[in-house]
């Protein structure tokens, strides 16, 4: 409790910083945009920023309330162009730091987080006063009332985490086509180098051999057992290069024969486990073929391995895979390319990996892939349990009855006394007149909370997903 | 004379050469197939002396093949079949050995160009024999060097157990390895106990030897 109220206070206390803040703030603003001191601009949006971060970390720690960063990414450097300028819009620049600072001022003052920042800033004061007492009293509540204003305005928006995901979205594209690209120039090389010189040798001998059969048999058909060697080599190589590109038994057996068949293939003592209902989509089978391919060669080649455990199964739609080996352990990831080139693979389907390598080992590798699997493995978790669905059923299919004829029509009978005698099937005029009134109220009610519960089960149920899909309308003040 | 034989392969070109050779080599094709479902019905009904197979089939293209000889072999167990593929897997060998009745042959494609072999391992499967490519025993001489019980066995008797597989008869595997016929006698009976296989029909003790070969450190 005390420790609470200690946290109160120093929240409290932060006003000494952001009241100079704000008065600094007005004077920049009006710098920066009255008299054209723009350079002003940048440093102070840093300032408020920072103080905006210590207060997110501030709530994210004392008040359970979590609070992301909310700023669109930084730009990028700017690229020179073929000729050495740096361009920005329809100007070249022959340094980069014109454009970097047009990037970074346009970055800062387009961002709609900047300005709730600076709104955050004007109200918070008052905040903090209007919740002083609170503070000192009801330590635990106002901690999470500042917690939820604090979370108000400086909580990331449904825009910009949306913004965020696109950035994301376009790193892993670019980062999958350049690997996709890069693979294709691979098998171009390998055939290139290999199967079509093979084949090129070989048409060559068979030229030699018509030249050769008539008048020198033993010469021909020395070179027709040349032929044949070459064309067994030539499809040696084609073998190899299908194999890289997507392997044979993955093709023909799916995920688990095929980490079988890499298991049999390699020099260690392989367990493969495997527990998965279905195969999961194919280019995400080739993904993890490749990574498992990787880890394996890794484990014997750095590890000094004996044992390796692989194990593959799945919670819900995701596919998770496990490695482990009983080597020495200590592999750095930064070192070798090979798990940064599964981590880039993996990204692709918004999967990840994590290595567990300490010094003496074990090594363990774990991989996930959401929503690998499909729909219908989804586990129970994403569907409405039965008796959640009878309600919404029941509340979309009956709620007209109590809410329409038993309860405004009947409202509307007894209201203007249409009818006396007619009765007709309103429930409520057969009861006595005292309780008339009552019962056509409480159908009103209980239709009202029929079609509210076949509304919000489903949307409750689905919040996540219901969050997920919606499109931000107002991104200044819309939560996310 | 062990000569029907029955072909499934999808692709009309080799299916012909194959109908082709075969037929010059003195057999008789009962049938030619070309899907994993038709495959299955004239394993059952025809009972081919031997059945040369190619493992990607259709309708599915994947090892429809594979699947329809395992099948018949489960209806009529030593039912010979030489199977043919693009690539070759230790997993698929294991699978085709793993009822341990022996006539069973899987061998590349490429094996093809060599008419005079591939007849012959025709043959050998026909008569109940073992041949396993030699790709297939390269890769399980890589993966399985150091396990029991092939760590026992001295390099040269490795190569003789590998001749084994690949299904040649002693008299091959004498002037392959540059031995006499008594030495590679000696060898086997050597390997034989080695892996503790006791004393029987040698030619069924040459499987079982394949298959601990296969099996080694029995996974």
């Amino acid at each position: 409790m005390l420790r609470k109220v200690g946290r109160g206070l120093v929240i409290l206390a932060m006003i000494t910083v952001e009241l100079p803040l704000i008065l600094a703030t007005a004077l920049t603003l009006i710098l920066a945009f009255g008299l054209g001191l723009v350079p002003l601009y940048p440093p102070l949006v840093r300032l408020v920023r920072r103080t905006a971060g210590v207060t997110r970390r501030q709530v994210t720690k004392w008040c359970g309330v979590e609070i992301e960063d909310p700023y669109l990414p930084p730009p990028p450097p700017p690229i020179p162009q073929a000729d050495g300028l740096y361009r920005y819009d329809r100007t070249l620049y022959k340094t980069p730091r014109i454009p970097m600072w047009n990037a970074r001022w346009k970055w800062m003052f387009a961002d709609p987080a900047t300005w709730r920042d600076f709104l955050w800033l004007l109200l918070d004061p008052l905040v903090k006063l209007a919740l002083a007492l609170p503070f000192l009293f009801l330590a635990p509540h106002a901690l999470h009332a500042y917690g939820k204003w604090a979370a108000f305005l400086l909580a990331p928006t449904a825009k910009s985490k949306l913004v965020g995901q696109v950035v994301r979205l376009n790193v892993v594209r670019s980062q999958a086509v350049d690997s996709q690209a890069a693979e294709m120039r691979r098998i171009e090389r390998d055939l290139h180098d290999g199967a079509q010189a093979r084949l090129v040798a070989l048409g060559l001998t068979l030229g030699a051999v018509d030249q050769l059969v008539d008048t020198n048999p033993v010469a021909a058909k020395a070179l027709l057992n040349k032929a044949m060697e070459t064309s067994s080599e030539a499809l040696a190589e084609l073998r190899r290069v299908v194999r890289g590109i997507h392997p044979p038994v993955l093709a023909e057996r799916g995920i688990g024969d095929a980490v079988r068949a890499l298991a049999l293939d390699s020099p260690l003592k392989v367990t493969v486990e495997l527990d998965l209902p279905h195969r999961p989509q194919p280019p995400v089978e080739a993904a993890i073929y490749f990574a498992v391919s990787e880890l394996l060669s890794n484990a014997a080649r750095h590890g000094s391995a004996d044992q390796v455990t692989i194990d593959i199964s799945h919670r819900g739609r995701m596919l998770c895979v496990t490695v482990m080996d009983d080597g020495l352990g200590g592999a750095d990831p930064s070192k070798g390319s090979g798990l940064r080139g599964i981590e880039r693979r993996l990204a692709a389907f918004d999967g990840v990996i994590a290595l567990m390598s300490p010094p003496g080992g074990p090594t363990t590798v774990s991989m996930s892939v959401p929503d690998a699997l499909p729909e219908e493995y989804a586990g129970g978790s994403s569907r409405l349990p039965r008796w959640k669905s009878a309600i919404v059923v029941v509340g979309w299919s009956l709620g007209w009855l109590p809410l329409f004829p038993q309860g405004v029509v009947a409202g509307v009978f007894k209201a203007f006394n249409i009818d006396e005698h007619e009765k007709a099937w309103f429930l409520a005029l057969y009861l006595s007149p005292p309780w008339q009134w009552p019962t056509i109220i409480l159908m009103m009610c209980l239709g009202v909370a029929m079609y509210g519960a076949a509304l919000y089960i489903p949307l409750q149920h689905s919040a996540e997903r219901w969050m997920a899909e919606a499109h931000p309308r107002r991104p200044w003040f819309e939560k996310c | 004379m062990l000569n029907r034989v029955l072909i499934a392969e999808d692709l009309y070109l080799l299916r012909d050469g194959l109908v082709h050779l075969l037929q010059a080599h003195g057999f008789t094709v009962v049938g030619a197939v070309e899907s994993g479902p038709d495959l299955h019905q004239a394993l059952i009904e025809l009972r081919p002396d031997v059945s040369i197979v190619d493992v990607r089939l259709p309708p599915t293209f994947t090892d429809e093949g594979l699947q329809a000889a395992l099948a018949a072999r489960k209806v009529v167990p030593g039912l010979p079949i030489l199977v043919l593929s693009q690539h070759v897997e230790q997993l698929y060998a294991r699978e085709l050995l793993a009822d341990g009745s022996g006539a069973i042959g899987y061998l590349l494609k490429d094996r093809v160009f060599n008419a005079e072999q591939f007849i012959d391992a025709v043959r050998r499967v026909a008569e109940g024999g073992t041949m396993m490519d030699p790709e297939v025993i390269a890769k399980l001489l890589a993966s399985n060097a150091r396990h029991e019980p092939l760590g026992r066995l001295t390099p040269r008797e490795r190569e003789v157990l590998e001749a084994m597989a690949e299904g040649r008869s002693n008299a091959a595997i004498a002037q392959r390895l540059y031995l006499s016929d008594s030495a590679v006698a000696k060898h086997t009976a050597s390997i034989f106990a080695k892996l503790d296989l006791a004393p029987s029909d040698d030619d069924n003790r040459r499987v079982l030897a394949v298959l601990t070969y296969l099996n080694a450190a029995s996974r």
